[in-house]
């Protein structure tokens, strides 16, 4: 495979949220507005991508038997210093996303691209693939929250060119479920043609 | 008085699932029939109360004195990945016919964001009880995280059996499968916000 094909793969063929629905948790939770959005989708794929390279060069002297625990403490360490660096750095984006942070420790996606990809491919490629799929659910998440926000709050990344409050059920639980089912129909629809 | 307001809040108001949004992979995963959503369920149950008090504890007597609350994350999910091992082990030799019934469930617990996400929030957040707010005790911890899996366990079971009657149904074909299904937990949802101002 070309390496931009890589990259691009995880947009659309291998899209994470839409085609392989993984990582669903931080998808619903923090996609009430874009911002939101594209903020848990940057902090994601700076996990993905870390470990991604880290997991591709260790794997080969890695047992077999404890690949598993031996790649979730390389991504819990990585979280960690996400953690530590947000608090430093955007206190105010670490107390929104709050607990999706940690959880980013549990998304099956990063897990899933180090058991499906990083433990078989070279450096290089593992670091694109971060690249490709982490851009994949950035723009998934960005592209929900926009609906949502939208609909929700009558905005655009915070920008408010509708007046009054919106429909409220958007912004909170249901409007996820229901954006994002809505938006995976027409996804189908547009990917199969 | 405040373990009523943490049960009724945990079960309907805060329900996991439906407004926290945390183990929503295995609750799509597992819904299909109504017996996996049973096992599923009552797995969970069983390794998030557990994972909560032992990792309360370590919080509590090993984490915070030594001033390590950075290594948080890391330690719970640890924690979590060898309890779940440690349950499976024990079960296997005590309760064959339990173990056989979880089947594949338990190891799929690990990865499920309903355990540490429940971890983390006990040893993090402050909850409200009227006008004071205070971090839980040991047996609130405890409590919450039972009440908590009830909600998960009430959810799932709902949905399974929504679920079930969906799959005889006709639907277009782009809504085939996980999107219907979505949209369903999303009126689910919408029927849940019902219950918010309750506490």
């Amino acid at each position: 495979m070309s390496k931009l094909g890589i990259i691009t793969k995880g947009l659309i063929k291998e899209n994470p949220t839409f085609v392989l629905v993984l990582g669903m948790c931080p998808t619903l939770a923090t996609t009430t507005s874009a911002i939101n959005g594209l903020e848990m989708g940057l902090a994601t794929m700076f996990v993905l991508i870390l470990s991604n390279i880290v997991i591709s060069a260790i794997a080969p002297v890695v047992p077999d038997k404890v690949h598993i625990p031996v790649y979730i403490v390389v991504i819990a360490t990585f979280v960690t210093i996400l953690q530590l660096l947000m608090q430093a750095y955007v206190p105010d984006v670490y107390a929104t996303l709050g607990l999706f942070i940690p959880l980013i420790v549990v998304n099956c996606i990063v897990l899933g691209r180090a058991e499906a990809f990083a433990g078989k491919n070279s450096v290089g490629d593992s670091a694109l693939d971060g690249i490709g799929i982490g851009l994949g659910f950035t723009l998934s998440l960005t592209v929900i929250g926009m609906v949502r926000e939208i609909l929700g709050s009558g905005a655009i990344f915070g920008w408010k060119f509708l007046p009054g409050d919106g429909m409220l059920a958007f912004v909170m639980a249901p409007g996820a479920f229901i954006v994002l089912g809505y938006l995976m129909v027409l996804f189908n629809k547009l990917a199969k043609k | 008085m405040d373990y009523i307001i943490i049960i009724v809040s945990a079960i309907f108001v805060n329900n996991i699932l439906l407004a926290q949004f945390l183990g929503i992979c295995p609750f799509l995963g597992v819904s299909g029939k109504l017996s996996t959503a049973t096992g599923m369920s009552g797995a969970v149950t069983f390794v998030i109360t557990l994972a909560t008090v032992v990792t309360y504890l370590i919080n509590r007597y090993l984490l915070v004195p030594f001033g390590l609350e950075f290594l948080q994350t890391i330690s719970f999910i640890l924690v979590i990945a060898s309890l779940v091992q440690m349950v499976e082990i024990v079960l296997k030799k005590i309760s064959p016919s339990l173990y056989q019934a979880l089947g594949i469930f338990l190891p799929l617990i690990t990865t499920n964001c309903a355990v540490l996400g429940v971890a983390i929030t006990v040893v993090t957040k402050e909850f409200t009880f009227g006008d004071s707010s205070h971090m839980l005790s040991l047996g609130e911890a405890t409590v919450y995280a039972l009440a908590t899996s009830v909600g998960y366990a009430i959810a799932m079971i709902l949905f399974a059996g929504l679920r079930e009657h969906l799959a005889g149904n006709d639907v277009p074909k782009a809504f085939k499968g996980l999107p219907i299904a979505i949209i369903t937990v999303g009126i689910m949802a919408l029927a849940f916000l019902g219950f918010s101002g309750m506490v």
